[in-house]
């Protein structure tokens, strides 16, 4: 444990969050059902987002980061670590950091997991507040990434738990397969407004339903 | 539009993805104080602008964004080769000088 001084950017009580996406209205014709839709969009709102930095290569850094998120530290671009029972996620994002995501809420008392287990050279961020994740599931919804980004979304390319970041209609995006037909896209605060409304101008042809 | 390999990622990724950063393997001078103006100055802001093989930095920037370097033609755009940041180039003109000689003697 390091004599860090930490603290919760969420207090209990008092403080009002708001999800980025929560001025955006939907302009686009969306159908009455998610039965109909090619398209479903949802957001995944104040989910605890952390940028972890430390050595792939240090051993006890690799252990801790499992112990204390019961997931293995991915190692490679590509593969997502993922829980999806707890709502674990652990993301490489280049050699030496990854994006974790737990479930609302529970951010700090994660981080405060990762410094006591963790030791050396190390760094846990709290990002939550600068990113929100938008969920795309249906039949259409690979029609539409193709539509957004120059990244190969093709399966023989993007299997299932793979996780990239790439651009993104001319903005960037982490793009993740968690399922055949369900996506999740990781999207910067200051874009989550535009990204939203263009993913469903993207998705309005093939029919969308916003799921809430 | 170029692919291009990076080595973090390991993966060959669109150019839009990229950011080009000029020539790498420039040196710092190891003391600023004790180096010339002149130095200083071809240091800051003199290029090299070859016709052919050309060692330049890339950035990852909607990636890893990490920089990495390539050998890259600038006549063809071909890129030969990428790699790490602190490796050395495989692909080099003295690589390539080194080969033809060999050839000759072959013959
Ligand atoms: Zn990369």
């Amino acid at each position: 444990m390091s004599d860090l001084s930490i603290f919760d950017v969420n207090p209990a009580a008092g403080a009002k969050s708001e999800s980025p996406l929560a001025m955006t209205r939907v302009t686009v014709a969306t159908v009455a059902s998610p039965a109909k839709a090619g398209v479903v969009v949802r957001e995944h709102a104040f989910q605890g987002h952390l940028i972890l930095r430390g050595r792939a290569t240090d051993d006890q850094f690799r252990a801790g980061v499992e112990q204390a998120l019961g997931v293995p530290l991915p190692l490679k671009m590509g593969p997502l670590s993922r829980d999806e029972a707890r709502g674990v996620s652990i993301q490489w994002m280049s050699p030496d950091e990854w994006l974790v995501i737990v479930p609302a809420g529970r951010e700090f008392a994660t981080e405060n997991r990762l410094r006591e287990v963790l030791s050396g050279h190390y760094a846990v961020m709290n990002v939550s507040g600068g990113q929100t994740v938008l969920e795309l599931s249906g039949p259409a919804v690979r029609d539409v990434l193709m539509k957004s980004t120059p990244y190969d979304v093709h399966p023989r390319n993007f299997p299932v738990g793979k996780a990239v970041s790439s651009v993104f209609a001319k903005s960037s995006a982490i793009i993740r397969r968690v399922a055949e037909d369900r996506w999740e896209l990781v999207i910067r605060r200051s874009f989550a407004d535009y990204l939203y409304r263009w993913v469903l101008d993207a998705s309005e042809e093939f029919g969308v339903y916003v799921a809430s | 539009m170029l692919h291009i390999y990076c080595p973090y990622c390991e993966e060959y990724r669109e150019e839009e993805e990229f950011r080009p950063k000029g020539e790498a393997h420039i040196a710092r001078p190891a003391e600023p104080e004790a180096t010339s103006d002149e130095a200083w100055g071809d240091y800051l802001f003199f290029r090299k602008n070859p016709r052919g093989l050309h060692h330049e930095q890339w950035y990852h920037a909607a990636g890893c964004r990490k920089f990495f370097n390539a050998t890259r033609d600038t006549v063809s755009y071909q890129i030969l080769e990428t790699y790490k940041a602190g490796q050395q180039p495989t692909v080099t003109a003295a690589a390539r000088a080194a080969q033809a000689a060999g050839k000759g003697v072959a013959k």
